[in-house]
């Protein structure tokens, strides 16, 4: 029935995939398995996306599918299994931009492709990164922004992240709008990608995932 | 009478009438000059040309489509943009006559924080209402119709909007919701039954707050709009004649968000492209109310979410471009000429959209590759563009000037080009936004 799952979920049958899942609940198939069978669905979505044959509403849907999954199944785990991660990410729409829709759709591929991601929102200061670097420890922060205000706020959070001395410690790459090659120069960042796809390559690269 | 015209007669109907500006007193428009009023109308036939497509312009046309530019350039903050009107018109009329361009768009972007303010606009966060008063106005993004009111919006747009969605996006009309259903005043039996709302004090205060809103919009308008006028006479037209927008970004953008529209194409595809067929009448007469308001033939249609990253290929063809189509051409069929834009990357679009009446369109480009959008929309559109923004605000004159010449080479030899940027933009180098002119006009003549 695994296999059931796995096929649902990828092709974006919601109302299956939730009907086996209980069936598997209730034949005993442990609560892990369930969960390892939708991480794996969400894997095979993240390929097609990868790949281009889905896009926004696959990558939305199948995350919503993950979430009801996780819903039914929180209650019969006393806790959310730990994952293998490659490493971790640290990302966020800069200072004086509430955009958000690129950095998510960034966000959700790390997490597929097997990164921590911890996601700080919108309109994040300088020094909210900064902070966030020292206790959360990433290899990589992705800075994120679609307005042309966004160019002086990438620059101003690389400067900030130099200044606490932490530079060395972390990459950064940044996409959004407006965001180029240009803007990488003036920012000073690591890497600038166009797509999600392009952001998933630097932080493989950077941490040393094949 | 216009009902009897012709599409191609409206079409000229429109362009002469901006040809023969009429003055606040309804008499002809006192130009500063002779020479100005020349310039005035051989800019507006440059443009007419180029977005025509029969002959040549005598040079190609250039303009530039700013966002809170010509404001920060100022030394303005955009909030003193939004609530000193006075400051905003003479801003911008500033702006205009320093970079000489061939038309402009008005002062309109600002809008009136103060308006925002009376009706307690909650759709967008704007300076000290969220964002800091440097900044621009931001969307703030949620579900502002829910999943089962599609049947409400299809069957009554109308009073969908006023009595569910409105009063959620604006905190000021929460006495809409009240209102009497209006179709059902019909005869003497029962009238007073239907006007009792009227009385109730939430309602009364929804109205005193439109009356507010109206007053304060009047204000804005006669400082805003006075800018258009001054301009004219300086022979500077605005041929901007309002905006309207595509059914799926209409639901994408401010009714259902991003992920309810996404969501929604794989649960209730049905019911989202019937709501979409509806918005088409009402999205064309938005756009057609607003030209013959103002007179002005180009109607500005943002393009956001059938760009190329957000949906495949076969859910544009489905769901994003046909209601579109059917707006572009409700437009032209009153002789109002379509002005999308194609923001970030639209690449793989292009062999669909190019689907339209030869001559009737302007298209403005960003970040798609103009040499691929000559080789398929251009054959039938005018296309207009795309200096980059980054390029406005981390390049130089001379990056601007190099780029500028290479459209003109690659986009413009045979017309239908017009030089602008690609994407609207708060923060650029006031010498890079100038040498787009001064670039288009040294390198753009025909012979």
């Amino acid at each position: 029935m695994s296999e059931e799952l796995i096929k649902a979920i990828t092709e974006m049958r919601e109302e299956d995939a939730l009907k086996i899942t209980q069936e598997m609940l209730d034949a005993g198939t442990s609560p892990l398995d369930v969960l390892d069978a939708c991480r794996k669905g969400l894997d095979a979505v993240g390929k097609c996306f990868e790949e281009g044959d889905y896009f926004l509403p696959e990558l939305m849907l199948a995350g919503e599918m993950m979430n009801q999954i996780t819903e039914i199944i929180k209650p019969k785990l006393a806790d959310m299994p730990d994952r293998e991660r490659h490493g971790k990410v640290l990302i966020g729409t800069v200072e004086g931009d509430i955009h958000d829709i690129g950095k998510n759709i960034v966000s959700f591929m790390l997490d597929v492709n097997g990164f921590e991601v911890l996601d700080l929102g919108v309109d994040v200061p300088p020094k909210k990164f900064v902070d966030a670097i020292q206790d959360f420890q990433p290899q990589v922060v992705a800075l994120s922004g679609f307005l042309t205000l966004s160019f002086d706020a990438m620059k101003n959070t690389v400067a900030a992240i130099e200044s606490a001395g932490l530079r060395e410690k972390v990459k950064i790459m940044i996409g959004g709008g407006q965001i180029n090659e240009e803007v990488k120069e003036y920012a000073d960042a690591d890497g600038y990608g166009r797509d999600a796809m392009a952001g998933i390559s630097f932080a493989k690269k950077w941490v040393g995932v094949k | 009478m216009t009902a009897q015209l012709t599409k191609e007669e409206k079409f000229e109907a429109i362009w002469q009438g901006k040809l023969s500006p009429k003055g606040p007193d309804g008499n002809p428009l006192p130009f500063q000059s002779p020479e100005a009023e020349k310039a005035y109308k051989d800019r507006i036939l440059r443009f007419k040309d180029a977005i025509e497509m029969k002959k040549l312009p005598d040079r190609v046309p250039v303009t530039v489509f700013p966002s809170m530019f010509p404001w920060k350039n100022a030394g303005m903050t955009v909030e003193e943009a939004m609530y000193d009107y006075g400051k905003c018109a003479e801003a911008f009329q500033n702006f205009v006559l320093e970079l000489e361009p061939d038309v402009h768009w008005g002062a309109y972007a600002p809008g009136s924080g103060k308006m925002y303010e009376i009706l307690d606009y909650k759709l967008y966060a704007w300076p000290g209402h969220g964002v800091a008063p440097e900044h621009s106005y931001q969307a703030n993004e949620g579900e502002y119709m829910l999943a089962n009111e599609y049947d409400a919006l299809i069957q009554d747009p109308s009073g969908y909007f006023t009595h569910v969605y409105l009063p959620r996006v604006f905190g000021a009309l929460g006495g809409f919701p009240m209102l009497p259903f209006l179709p059902g005043i019909l005869e003497i039996y029962g009238l007073p039954l239907s006007f009792i709302p009227f009385g109730l004090p939430p309602v009364q205060a929804t109205y005193k707050a439109l009356f507010e809103a109206g007053a304060e919009a009047l204000q804005w308008i006669g400082a805003i709009g006075g800018a258009d006028g001054a301009l004219a006479t300086f022979g500077f037209p605005n041929i901007l004649g309002g905006f309207t927008k595509a059914p799926f970004d209409v639901i994408g953008d401010t009714l259902r968000g991003t992920k309810g529209i996404m969501l929604d194409i794989h649960r209730r595809p049905d019911k989202l492209l019937e709501a979409m067929e509806a918005l088409v009448p009402l999205m064309i007469g938005m756009g057609v109310a607003s030209a013959q308001q103002t007179g002005n033939p180009l109607i500005f249609i943002p393009l956001h979410k059938g760009a190329d990253s957000f949906i495949s290929d076969e859910q544009f063809k489905k769901f994003f471009w046909p209601t579109l189509r059917e707006v572009m051409l409700g437009l032209i069929e009153e002789g109002i000429v379509p002005l999308p834009a194609l923001e970030g990357y639209w690449n793989t679009r292009l062999e669909v959209i190019q689907d339209i009446p030869k001559g009737k369109t302007v298209w403005m480009v960003d970040q798609s590759d103009m040499v691929e959008v000559k080789k398929t929309l251009g054959k039938n559109a005018c296309l207009l563009g795309n200096v980059p923004s980054s390029m406005l605000n981390l390049g130089t004159p001379q990056d601007v000037k190099t780029y500028v010449k290479n459209l003109i080479d690659t986009a413009g030899k045979d017309g239908g080009l017009i030089i602008c940027n690609g994407a609207f933009f708060d923060e650029a180098k006031p010498e890079n936004v100038k040498a787009i002119v001064d670039a288009t006009k040294e390198y753009g003549a025909y012979k």
